[in-house]
């Protein structure tokens, strides 16, 4: 059951199979068992997840039940819900309850799903690890010694680990793709603007995007029907014609155009991610899709671009934890900037003190120019980059991760390092592109995902390119021994 | 030397909304602290802003009134700086891009002395949306200062001009013209005390004949014309003593003080803060077309400079009168009220800028507070204008009206005021008259001009100044010709 499809949960409840609090009760076990070890939640809150259960099985006895109504999720904590410790993991928001709901939980709530509690995340989404969290870090279920990536490394580690049925993302550099090719699952980043960034915790507000993270293309079909929408609370929130991301699914791949990047298999990839995704193209070939090669020049700017940009916006986007009005103050302090400072600097952990440091440095009077409007400029290049090669291919495919799960505390004390660890999927965030991550195979025992990159609105293609190529292959079925 | 001073106004106007500028919380005055702070206004995490049309529909206005080129795609930007009363740590702002660019106003800069009035127009460099910061409250809190986020997300309308201005005089009358012209199109209720409308005065000085700036202070938050006249002309007089007496003077922000008159140092240039602008990526750029601005133009009412035109074409008004009616629009919209109800307009004109002006002006009330209404004006007028009364009986008559104690043909009833121009009663008050004063008449008749208007003084009182004067004069000139 722990294994199963959105789709066969759903109907287990619909058919009385099983009922929504027995499912969720299943869930908060296995939590009970290996949250301890993982620390993949860092709020739970049995009542009120049973409570939901309680009202989702009234629903689905009342026979108005929608696809998701009784199913489990995993939120991460960077979403606020309403009554729930929202925290983005950090000190200064340790103790913050959250007054009201996101829009992602709203819908997931009005879909009648089932919030199974708050997932550990690096602090403020700033991170590839989850090594930043100021509630520790996060182990990758497929061995306890290595991350789950990041930075909804909780999320993903509770995906994997079947601590939920599906979980809920962000991704501002490679969040969710990330993870996905660590942890071994699929995850979507939808285009930006087709998910409300509305009670979304801002890290990088141009870049920042929610999305889905499941065992499958079909179960992230299911979560993005309740979490794509129009909001009108979300200025840069699209307003497009409702969707639905199961309709193509089945669609044949028969004439697909894939378009692989050579600087996507230049030097940084580790050869057996290497293998382990051509492998994978090779099984696109097998299903009628042909390969076309593409150029992406500008891709080697797109970690420097990111590391202007993100932080110059989060610097001001984090400016209003200050101490005044919720969340951390420092206890003692002789004057106001005495106040700020000291809860700032000890609210706040390294790396995001950090990017604001960074960023606020961008921004200056002198320095603007030369760095953050460059970096737009650059930005829009990459973009074009895109623009140019979806001429020639459908979808774009490669490497999500240069590597698989590396050692916790590996690359902690080397922030660059760390920043290459999204070398293949910031750019796809700076274009505002959809992207995802399937998983593809192992390589020595620990998962690598297939990275697919879609033209702006084609979440249900690339849905459906993941779809057909695990309608083959069992990749995504695989769960880490000795957490059955 | 002589020196010469510069000024250049920007000034903050609070809009007209009914929500604030990002989120739909009310911006009413006046609520107890904090609660008209919604989950946007106190910045809690992962809120976002919305932009207000009505706060882009007051920008329009704004910019339509004073023909300035309106920005087809501005952009919000943020102003970063810490303060406990600007709950996200940034004011949304617009700064490269803004709504409203380069417009102009013409003032009426009122005659001093010997000096005539004269009329000159500002340029308007451009003008910004953006929202207000909140209160701190010392005192409320013992031993803290108390943060109020009621007014956090009030929409501004931030109005900037060329340093255009050379005295004190033309910055206030400048100043008063924009009070007026914000409250006139409907977009800012002109409230001063509650800071609705709030100026900085930027001050330069250099000598007379120099085409180069000098260096500027700029005076905070002035909140009465009063005080902004006092600031100026303080600040004029230390920049140039301080300049004869071989000083420089040094970039700064200054406040003024109204109990001593004085401006001091607030902070310089070099403790200013560095805003880090960059553009809101919360929000899109605000694209604004034609046909809003033709949608927002059928909207607005007719703008002061039209009204005065129409008034000197239509009325047949002189320049000034039409100028001074047309210089609020309460004036303006009594006037064409008492127009409407039946007053011819001159008459009407000379009314309302005589008799009601002076008599608002002696007990302080604005024009809506009059006492004696356009229609009651205008029935007035008409009894002056058909003979029932004199002038000087109309006076007595608009007298008792403002003191609430009847209509005018009661009035006139009651006081027996009349006037009499029944030629049959005013010719036998002109034969006592002649009878009465042979020793005048001969005098006329001797060429003494001056006789006849005492003849005419002696017709009247006699009629205890019912008689039509006209009349009178007419009828008296025959009999003496005779």
């Amino acid at each position: 059951m722990i294994n199963s499809s959105l789709k066969t949960l759903s109907q287990m409840l619909a058919k009385k199979e099983i009922s929504s609090v027995e499912l969720a009760q299943a869930f908060l076990n296995r939590i009970d068992a290996f949250n301890p070890e993982i620390n993949a939640y860092i709020a739970l809150d049995q009542d009120k997840t049973l409570a939901q259960a309680k009202a989702a099985d009234a629903r689905i006895a009342a026979g108005n039940a929608e696809p998701l109504t009784g199913i489990p999720i995993a939120q991460k904590d960077i979403f606020c819900a309403n009554g729930w410790k929202t925290t983005c993991s950090s000190k200064m928001l340790e103790n913050f309850v959250a007054p009201y709901d996101a829009h992602v939980i709203s819908r997931f709530d009005a879909a009648g799903a089932v919030n199974l509690g708050k997932t550990n995340m690096d602090e403020f989404a700033m991170g590839s690890s989850n090594e930043t969290s100021y509630f520790g870090g996060v182990k990758n279920p497929w061995d306890f010694t290595r991350v789950p990536g990041g930075s909804s490394g909780g999320s993903a580690a509770a995906v994997a680990a079947r601590l939920c049925a599906a979980a809920t993302g962000t991704d501002t550099g490679g969040s969710i793709r990330q993870p996905a090719s660590l942890c071994g699952f699929t995850g979507l980043k939808p285009t930006y603007g087709v998910v409300s960034r509305y009670g979304m915790i801002a890290f990088a507000s141009s870049l920042d995007q929610a999305g889905p993270m499941a065992k499958s293309a079909e179960d992230c079909a299911l979560m993005m029907n309740v979490m794509a929408g129009f909001d009108e609370r979300d200025s840069t929130s699209l307003n497009r014609e409702k969707e639905d991301y199961t309709r193509d699914l089945n669609k044949p791949l028969q004439g697909l155009r894939i378009g692989l990047p050579k600087e996507y298999f230049a030097e940084g990839l580790d050869a057996n991610v290497a293998k382990v995704v051509m492998d994978a193209v090779t099984e696109y070939k097998k299903l009628g899709a042909e390969i076309v090669d593409i150029s992406l020049p500008n891709t080697g700017l797109s970690i420097p671009v990111y590391y202007v940009l993100a932080p110059a916006e989060a610097s001001s986007n984090l400016s209003r934890y200050d101490g005044v009005r919720y969340g951390y103050r420092t206890p003692e302090y002789t004057d106001l900037m005495d106040m700020y400072c000291k809860t700032r600097a000890e609210g706040f952990g390294e790396e995001v003190k950090r990017r604001i440091l960074i960023g606020t440095y961008v921004l200056s009077a002198g320095y603007y120019d030369a760095y953050y409007l460059k970096a737009q400029q650059i930005r829009r290049l990459i973009a074009q980059d895109f623009e140019e090669a979806f001429k020639h291919c459908d979808v774009i495919m490669g490497p999500a991760a240069p590597s698989t799960a590396f050692k916790a505390g590996e690359k902690v004390d080397d922030p660059v390092a760390m920043y290459l660890e999204d070398l293949y999927t910031i750019a796809v965030n700076l274009a505002g592109l959809p992207g995802m991550s399937i998983p593809a195979g192992f390589s020595n025992s620990l998962p690598v995902g297939l990275q697919i990159i879609g033209n702006y609105f084609d979440e249900a293609r690339m849905l459906n390119v993941a779809h057909q190529y695990q309608q083959v292959t069992d990749w995504h079925t695989r769960m880490p021994e000795g957490l059955a | 030397m002589e020196w010469e001073v510069v000024i250049g106004l920007e000034t903050h106007a609070q809009l007209q909304t009914k929500t604030k500028i990002f989120s739909g919380a009310s911006t009413a005055f006046g609520a107890e602290p904090n609660t008209q702070a919604c989950e946007v206004s106190i910045a809690l995490p992962g809120v976002l802003p919305v932009l207000n049309k009505e706060a882009v529909n007051c920008a329009i206005k704004f910019g339509l009134a004073v023909n300035a080129q309106i920005t087809p795609r501005s952009v919000f930007a943020r102003k970063n700086y810490f303060y406990p009363d600007l709950p996200k740590g940034y004011q949304i702002s617009q700064y490269e891009l803004p709504v409203v660019g380069k417009g102009a106003v013409t003032i009426q800069v009122p005659a001093v002395g010997k000096n005539p009035a004269y009329e000159k127009v500002i340029n308007i460099t451009r003008a910004h949306l953006e929202e207000d910061a909140g209160k701190s409250v010392h005192g409320a809190v013992e031993g803290m200062s108390g943060i109020d986020l009621n007014r956090a997300g009030t929409p501004l309308l931030e109005i900037v001009t060329e340093p255009d201005m050379r005295s004190a005089a033309e910055a206030v009358a400048y100043a008063k013209k924009l009070h007026e012209l914000v409250q006139w199109i409907g977009i800012c209720d002109g409230n001063m005390q509650e800071g609705s409308f709030r100026c900085d005065v930027n001050v330069s000085v250099r000598p007379k004949g120099s085409d180069k700036l000098g260096t500027r202070r700029e005076i905070k938050n002035l909140n009465s014309f009063k005080f902004m006249q006092q600031a100026i002309e303080f600040e004029t007089r230390w920049q140039i003593e301080t300049l004869e007496d071989g000083g420089a003077i040094q970039q700064a922000t200054v406040l003024f003080n109204p109990d001593t008159g004085e401006t001091r140092a607030m902070r310089t240039k070099e403790e200013a803060n560095d805003y880090r602008y960059f553009p809101d990526p919360d929000l899109l750029p605000l694209e604004i077309t034609e046909a809003d601005k033709a949608r927002v133009s059928a909207e607005m009412p007719e703008l002061p400079e039209a009204m005065k035109a129409r008034f000197e074409s239509e009325y047949g008004l002189t320049g000034y009168d039409a100028a001074t009616l047309t210089a609020s629009r309460d004036v303006a919209d009594y006037f064409v009220a008492a127009v409407k109800a039946g007053a011819d307009a001159k008459p009407a004109a000379n009314w309302v800028m005589g008799a009601v002006s002076a008599k608002l002006n002696a007990e302080e009330k604005a024009i809506t507070e009059s006492p004696v209404t356009a229609e009651q004006l205008a029935n007035l007028i008409k009894r002056i204008m058909d003979n029932t009364i004199s002038n000087n009986a109309a006076k007595q008559v608009f007298e008792v009206m403002w003191n609430g104690d009847g209509e005018v043909d009661a009035i006139i009833e009651k006081k027996g005021l009349k006037q009499v121009s029944d030629a049959g009663a005013i010719e036998a008050i002109i034969d006592e008259v002649l009878a009465a004063n042979a020793a005048m008449v001969e005098e006329f008749k001797a060429g003494k001009e001056k006789a006849f208007n005492a003849l005419v003084g002696q017709a009247m009182k006699a009629s205890k100044g019912k008689a039509n004067p006209a009349q009178v004069n007419e009828m008296l000139k025959k009999k003496l010709e005779a």
